[in-house]
């Protein structure tokens, strides 16, 4: 069992595709989407990342799966602080 | 140095090649889940205190150059790019390929830094950091329709140097572990069977790229949109 190569036009595909979301996401930023223009960015922002992470970091290709599960932990334990303290910074009545 | 490298292939606490390249590669995961909630402070931070003073946090967005940071961002796709490509070159054993995409890797990544810097350098000539010489005077006569406190306005411009400086600390630490990179790409150091540095300091790089990916956003683009 070795490693997986991934072809250099894949990179370059995830490359184009990375730019061009870049491109989007400051254009969209002038466009007045109400509270949606936060989300909007968030997800672009979330789309690229996942990008890097699967193909330019192998996780796609990877066998082991505790570094799957090394991630997805990371990922919960930032959602466990981001959402707890916006859960409560964000419910108070008073400053 | 081909006896050497062969050496460096595999330690005796190792089945095979393949489970020690998996372990290297584990390790640096758990070192970036640590970085993930590094950073993770400091975004929860921000959001907590963009949630509380929204409006100085939009003036002081809209102050950042947009043109410069979409170019930085550009940029620091492009250094993944040469990384990626890099590792790639490392596994397939075509080593002048290797080194000239790490020294392409190090352009961008201190094209970065230097970009980084003349924006840093504008947020000095307009008063914009935070310290006895702030002065917000600037954002309240350019947005007379939002009430601008300048004490919440140093807090937006403390998080923004806080954030890209821990960012920019991170580069340039991934700029030295890529000369390190160089150096023994150059003396041949790395093939087919052992490449598990450029491995992991590619991970390091794509992963310090991934922390900008949401910085340009929060920073740069939340708040562009016309005022009302």
């Amino acid at each position: 069992m070795s490693e997986h190569i991934v072809s250099s036009k894949l990179y370059i595909g995830i490359w184009l595709t990375l730019l061009f979301l870049t491109g989007l996401t400051a254009g969209v930023a002038f466009i007045d989407l109400g509270p949606f223009n936060t989300v909007v960015a968030l997800v672009i922002a979330s789309v690229k990342a996942t990008l890097v992470v699967l193909f330019f970091m192998h996780v796609k290709y990877t066998s082991e799966k505790l570094t799957k599960i090394v991630i997805a932990s990371a990922l919960f334990w930032l959602l466990l602080l981001l959402g707890l303290s916006l859960a409560d910074y964000t419910t108070r009545l008073m400053r | 140095m081909a006896v050497e490298s062969h050496e460096l292939a595999l330690r005796h606490h190792f089945a095979d090649p393949e489970q020690q390249r998996q372990a290297a590669s584990l390790g640096m995961w758990v070192f970036l889940a640590t970085e993930i909630m590094f950073f993770g402070g400091m975004f929860c931070a921000y959001l907590i205190y963009r949630y509380w003073y929204f409006n100085e946090f939009a003036a002081g967005s809209r102050s950042l150059d947009i043109t410069l940071g979409t170019v930085n961002t550009a940029v620091l796709i492009c250094s993944s790019l040469t990384v990626a490509m890099g590792v790639r070159a490392a596994q397939m054993g075509k080593n002048k390929l290797l080194v000239v995409l790490l020294l392409l890797t190090l352009v961008f990544g201190f094209a970065f830094l230097g970009i980084k810097g003349v924006e840093w350098y504008q947020k000095y000539e307009e008063h914009h950091i935070p310290g006895p010489s702030f002065d917000a005077s600037d954002l309240i006569r350019e947005y007379p329709q939002i009430h601008i406190d300048p004490q919440h306005s140093q807090i937006y411009f403390s998080l923004y140097f806080a954030m890209t400086g821990l960012h920019a600390l991170h580069m340039v630490i991934g700029i030295g572990i890529f000369c390190y990179l160089t150096y023994f790409a150059v003396r041949g150091r790395y093939t087919p069977e052992y490449h598990t540095p450029v491995e992991i300091g590619g991970l390091y790089w794509h992963f310090v790229d991934i922390v900008w990916i949401y910085l340009f956003p929060l920073l740069y683009l939340i708040d562009r949109k016309p005022l009302g």
